[in-house]
């Protein structure tokens, strides 16, 4: 099941000019407000029609200008989960659960309506009305009730930014499973780096309406200029295998070889993380540092330098676990003598590294 | 109630239930789709339906009843094929039906309206990308959300077709058993000696009903609308 998506929309202030494919798995609009990710969504959904283009998901044509063809959201038959949840009052959370299901054809494939209460562990909100629930619980019956509708594709729109962060960290390990678990592709809007770095399989990154960047999500997030903040908010993102739980509170992972250290995860031995390590959370050396208190080194070669507008420089590092980003100073990067091809040591402290940054990896990645 | 009233009154009585029922029950329908049109749509037009719709509110109910005999009594242009039809509306039951009706239009549509307009449209486009039709749209998300104000503008139309005079004396005058309701009993037990008695009978049934069905609104739509917010 692919995706794909051409677009050409004109307003007086903004025009999106947007042309990307979306594989099965997880696909991430990326970037600040204003970039036209909300219009690329509205436009998925039919709840708005383009001045011109074409969408079409696997081989339905949802829309094609050239041809006159616009079908009505009814028929799209695309899960939306909306950033606001948008349950219905006066229907208990059952209801609002079966509601797509309802007007889904008869023989489309299904997911099972028990799997998918367990899955969001909201079994025992189904006799209650959305009016009494909290924040995160509205969120998981939002999404329960988008995969019950039997979608083609499931379309979230910055599903937890009205969340704070304790109800994100609440909602993100179900979009993980969603993703790793549910074979309906999703098409999913943020203007979060941590956030896309944990869940993306793909991300397309836009900016002013165009589509800057698009591929794997490491590939691309590793690129600064993608970033709606700009360096402050650059990492890169690391695939590695948990290797052991230690008694004093860590988690041992391995990182392409290298012995990683992080504060304790949840996933057992054997399960790939994905970690992301913020640029500004990374310090560099060119001897291996002795004496420090820092757990983490890992051994790599400087790729590139881009010096951003301030004193700062972006260093990209290949590591054996992957491209590391570290942001330091254009002074420092001088003393060291740093050019592509140099080999360095990054230094990552383990407790730096958030829980909302570590993330259960899809199979493939 | 039929040891206390007289048969002349009781009948007033019946004959106003019996009325403004029908005047409610009929215009309901039209009354939402009416408000549904202003509340949602935008057409050329939307102005001049709306002034007409409240007309009715402004106009002296002389007026309006005069019209309504120039246009549905049996000389009238409407009046004249619904009488090929075999429907007759001047000076009977359905003429003072069709009048309360006209009168109390007004206020059922604003009721229905500003219930209709505090729907969130939102929900509505969650429900469509849900799979669910404009009918099924309307039918499981505005209409049950609106139903606190469906309940509060059928019960003030009822109220005013009970109280209905002006429209309704110009247009099918003030024939006992047919077209005499509470008001016209009322004005009629006025006009003649001895008679207000049977007129302060009936102004205390018009309270009572009244003072009725605004606490039966009042109950109802609290039920609903508690349902309706979710809680």
């Amino acid at each position: 099941m692919t995706l794909d998506i051409a677009l050409r929309h004109e307003r007086a202030d903004f025009v999106l000019d947007a042309a990307f494919g979306a594989p099965p798995g997880l696909t991430a609009l990326f970037g600040r407000s204003g970039s036209g990710k909300t219009t690329v969504v509205n436009a998925v959904s039919g709840l708005l029609t383009p001045d011109a283009g074409r969408i079409a998901a696997e081989d339905r044509v949802l829309l094609d200008t050239a041809r006159g063809i616009d079908l009505p959201p009814h028929r799209r038959r695309l899960g939306y989960i909306f950033q606001e949840g948008r349950l219905f009052p006066h229907l208990t959370v059952r209801q609002n659960l079966r509601y797509g299901a309802w007007f889904a054809p008869k023989n489309a494939p299904r997911e099972d309506p028990d799997k998918v209460v367990a899955l969001l562990g909201i079994g025992h909100l189904l006799d209650r009305r959305p009016g009494g629930l909290s924040g995160g619980e509205k969120q998981r019956v939002a999404i329960g009730r988008a995969l019950l509708s039997a979608p083609r594709l499931i379309l979230a729109d910055e599903p937890l930014a009205a969340l704070d962060e304790a109800r994100k960290a609440e909602i993100l390990p179900y979009f993980e499973r969603l993703r790793d678990e549910v074979s309906v592709p999703i098409l999913y809007v943020s203007h979060s780096a941590s956030e896309v770095a944990r869940l993306a399989t793909t991300v397309v990154a836009l900016d002013a309406g165009r589509v800057i960047r698009q591929g794997p999500a490491a590939e691309v997030l590793s690129d600064p200029t993608v970033l709606p903040a700009g360096a402050r908010e650059a990492g890169a993102v690391l695939s590695a295998r948990v290797t052991a739980h230690h008694a004093d509170g860590l988690t041992e992972l391995d990182a392409g070889g290298q012995p990683l250290f992080l504060p304790r995860i949840a996933q057992a031995p054997g399960q790939t993380v994905r970690v992301r390590i913020a640029a500004h959370d990374v310090i560099l050396s060119r001897g291996r540092p002795e004496g420090l208190s820092a757990l983490n080194v890992l051994q790599g070669t400087v790729r590139d330098l881009r010096p951003g507008h301030g004193p700062g420089t972006l260093v990209s590092i290949a590591t054996a676990a992957g491209p590391l980003l570290a942001r330091v100073t254009r002074r420092s990067a001088q003393a060291l003598d740093l050019e592509p091809g140099t080999p360095v040591h990054a230094v990552v402290k383990t407790v730096s590294v958030a829980p909302a940054d570590i993330g259960t990896a899809t199979q493939a990645g | 109630m039929t040891q206390w009233l007289g048969p002349e009154e009781w009948q007033a009585v019946a004959l106003s239930l019996q009325v403004s029922f029908w005047a409610t029950l009929v215009s309901l329908p039209l009354g939402v789709f009416v408000a549904y049109a202003l509340a949602r749509w935008s057409f050329p037009g939307k102005q001049l339906l709306n002034g007409l719709v409240h007309l009715p509110l402004i106009l002296p109910p002389v007026v309006t009843g005069y019209l309504l005999l120039l246009s549905f009594g049996t000389q009238g242009p409407v009046g004249a094929v619904l009488q090929d039809l075999g429907i007759v509306l001047a000076f009977r039951w359905t003429g003072a039906a069709l009048a309360a009706g006209v009168m109390a239009f007004p206020l059922m549509v604003r009721a229905i309206r500003l219930s209709i307009e505090a729907v969130d449209p939102k929900l509505e486009q969650a429900s469509a990308t849900l799979g669910a039709a404009p009918v099924w749209v309307f039918l499981t998300v505005t209409l049950p959300m609106t139903l606190p104000g469906i309940i509060a503008g059928a019960v003030l139309a009822f109220a005013k077709a009970m109280g209905e005079f002006g429209a309704t004396i110009t247009f099918v005058s003030n024939i006992p058993g047919q077209t005499r309701t509470i008001p016209s009993a009322i004005y009629a037990f006025l006009q003649v000696p001895g008679g207000a008695d049977s007129a302060m009978k009936l102004v205390i049934v018009s309270v009572a009903v009244a003072m009725g069905a605004l606490l039966l609104s009042e109950f109802l739509a609290r039920r609903v609308a508690a349902r309706v917010g979710g809680t």
